[in-house]
């Protein structure tokens, strides 16, 4: 398996105060990749950092690479809008927007240029499919997104993001708003992406890393502290920190 | 508890009771008092004529027409100019100390007395466009920019940035997120801001005295524009205080009272409606 997106010395300041120190990470192609860490860790950071994100904050200041496909994503011939078309992203909260069930999923085709009605009905279908919730809206897709559940809406979200045919999703705590059974259900839907997507996912939860992913990354104030097979960390880990961490001696 | 409390007590209670009357009767008063003497000489031929005096007649359809121009060529310069540095100081501006120091402009603005306004407005509009509606229109834009840019500007915060960053995350542009995600989110807020324009626009009296002038003269909007003419309060200082005419002052002010009472009504309503769309 190749690796589709690395990391080379990644450091990143809020103002004076650094949250990524040296990160280097290579991320391996149509694998679930599981971030863990206790909060402030710097997990959610850097996965902002992957389609820059952390741009919209003006006090940040990033030094290092991050590479997708071979290319430092922070280069200047880089066009941000396409990078965050290939790396889509769901957040922590479910936030479509206040626009039709529809609408939301074909915001993303339609902002990249597609216009046909046919494809983007096509387009639309498909990623409610891909995404679990086609049987659940395919009679109201001219409601209001904000009208569904929670569960519903971050499924949606993560339909929204699918409709844009990315490569690679990044999930920052997507589960972490919701109920057990809605949880259960999104994490069945991530094994299935997996196939299609590369999957990097922030989770608090252990043993969602456990049951989700391929490989884990243990971070801790800004370091990354191991990473590798997931059931190697759970299981034999290298650090003395990562194995407090995973038998839940501090965090 | 002692006579004297259980006195101090009910005499407190008494003053308060007064006042509130007091208040609320003359309220009362003024309403009942315009209706009475205006309703009546509200006819049909006043409101659809223009005054003649050689069939000694006086209408106000000029006056109307000419308000209805007004706040049409103020809301044209308005609406853009208001909305567009209210998007900019929320959404592009990156210098907080400008972005403060121009609320705090606006906001020092809007307590000007509006005979400056007039009295700017003269020297610089009326100067180069002629005693015209539209110097008035553009001395009133400058009254209310600061109200259609800070309304437009609270409601533009209350859009959560997590709709913005679903759509950065998409991969939309800067301005395709503004003009899909955030403006649609802030349309409560231009709204208001319009409305509350309009009540100023109706209710301006001292600033257009000396900018769009007293002609009661009946154009279509484009020629409206260009030659001088009385908006409906004007009006009703020129009949009150130059002519006499207090029938048709007051009917005048019954009318605006109405208006007012109209515009009141509907700010309340577009803000109900927009409280359920959001809370769906």
């Amino acid at each position: 398996m190749s690796e589709i997106i690395t990391t080379k010395d990644l450091c990143l300041w809020y103002g004076d105060n650094q949250a990524l120190k040296n990160i280097n990470l290579a991320i391996p192609e149509k694998s679930i990749t599981a971030l863990i860490g206790p909060s402030g860790c710097g997990k959610s950071t850097f996965i902002k950092t992957l389609n820059r994100m952390n741009d919209l904050i003006p006090s940040v200041k990033i030094t290092g690479e991050v590479n997708y496909k071979g290319r430092n994503i922070f280069s200047k011939d880089t066009d941000v809008n396409e990078l965050r078309r290939d790396i889509g992203m769901v957040f922590q909260k479910p936030n479509p927007f206040p626009m039709s069930i529809y609408d939301n999923v074909a915001y993303g085709p339609r902002t990249h240029g597609i216009t046909s009605r046919v494809k983007l009905n096509e387009i639309v279908e498909q990623a409610l499919k891909d995404a679990a919730i086609w049987d659940e809206v395919s009679d109201r897709l001219k409601k209001n997104a904000l009208s569904l559940s929670g569960g519903q809406q971050q499924r949606l979200c993560i339909a929204r993001a699918l409709a844009v045919k990315p490569e690679v999703l990044l999930m920052d705590e997507p589960t972490s708003a919701l109920d057990p059974i809605s949880t259960s259900r999104i994490e069945e839907l991530i094994l299935q992406l997996k196939e299609k997507y590369t999957i990097i996912i922030v989770t608090h939860n252990m043993q969602q890393a456990v049951r989700i992913s391929d490989n884990t990354a243990f971070f801790l104030l800004g370091d990354l502290v191991e990473f590798g097979k997931t059931e190697k960390i759970f299981s034999q880990p290298k650090d003395k920190r990562t194995e407090d961490y995973i038998t839940g001696r501090f965090g | 508890m002692s006579k004297k409390r259980k006195f101090y007590i009910f005499l407190m209670r008494s003053i308060m009771i007064v006042t509130t009357a007091f208040t609320a009767i003359l309220v009362l008063f003024l309403l009942a008092y315009v209706f009475i003497e205006g309703i009546p000489n509200i006819t049909w031929e006043l409101l659809s004529t223009k005054p003649s005096y050689l069939e000694e007649r006086i209408g106000i359809l000029p006056d109307i027409l000419n308000t209805v121009y007004i706040v049409i060529a103020t809301l044209i310069f308005l609406l853009p100019l208001g909305v567009g540095a209210a998007i900019y100081l929320t959404e592009y501006a990156r210098n907080q100390r400008v972005v403060t120091t121009i609320e705090y402009a606006a906001e020092t603005l809007s307590g000007i007395p509006s005979i400056i306004y007039g009295l700017v407005g003269m020297l610089v509009f009326s100067n180069n466009f002629g005693t015209s509606l539209l110097a008035g229109a553009l001395t009133l834009v400058i009254m209310n920019l600061p109200t259609i840019m800070r309304t437009t500007q609270e409601s533009l915060k209350t859009v959560p940035q997590s709709y913005r960053e679903g759509a950065f995350g998409l991969g939309a542009g800067k301005w395709r997120v503004i003009r899909t995600v955030v403006i649609p989110g802030c349309l409560d807020g231009v709204i208001t801001g319009c409305i509350l324009s309009i009540g100023r626009i109706l209710g301006e009296s001292a600033a257009l005295l000396f900018t769009a002038g007293f002609a009661h003269a009946l154009n279509n909007f484009f020629t409206g524009l260009r030659s001088p003419g009385a908006t409906l309060t004007v009006a009703l200082y020129v009949y009150a205080k130059e002519e006499g005419e207090f029938e048709v002052a007051f009917a005048i002010a019954a009318i605006l009272m109405m208006l007012t009472l109209l515009i009141n009504l509907s700010a309340t309503l577009v803000g109900k409606y927009f409280a359920k769309r959001k809370n769906i």
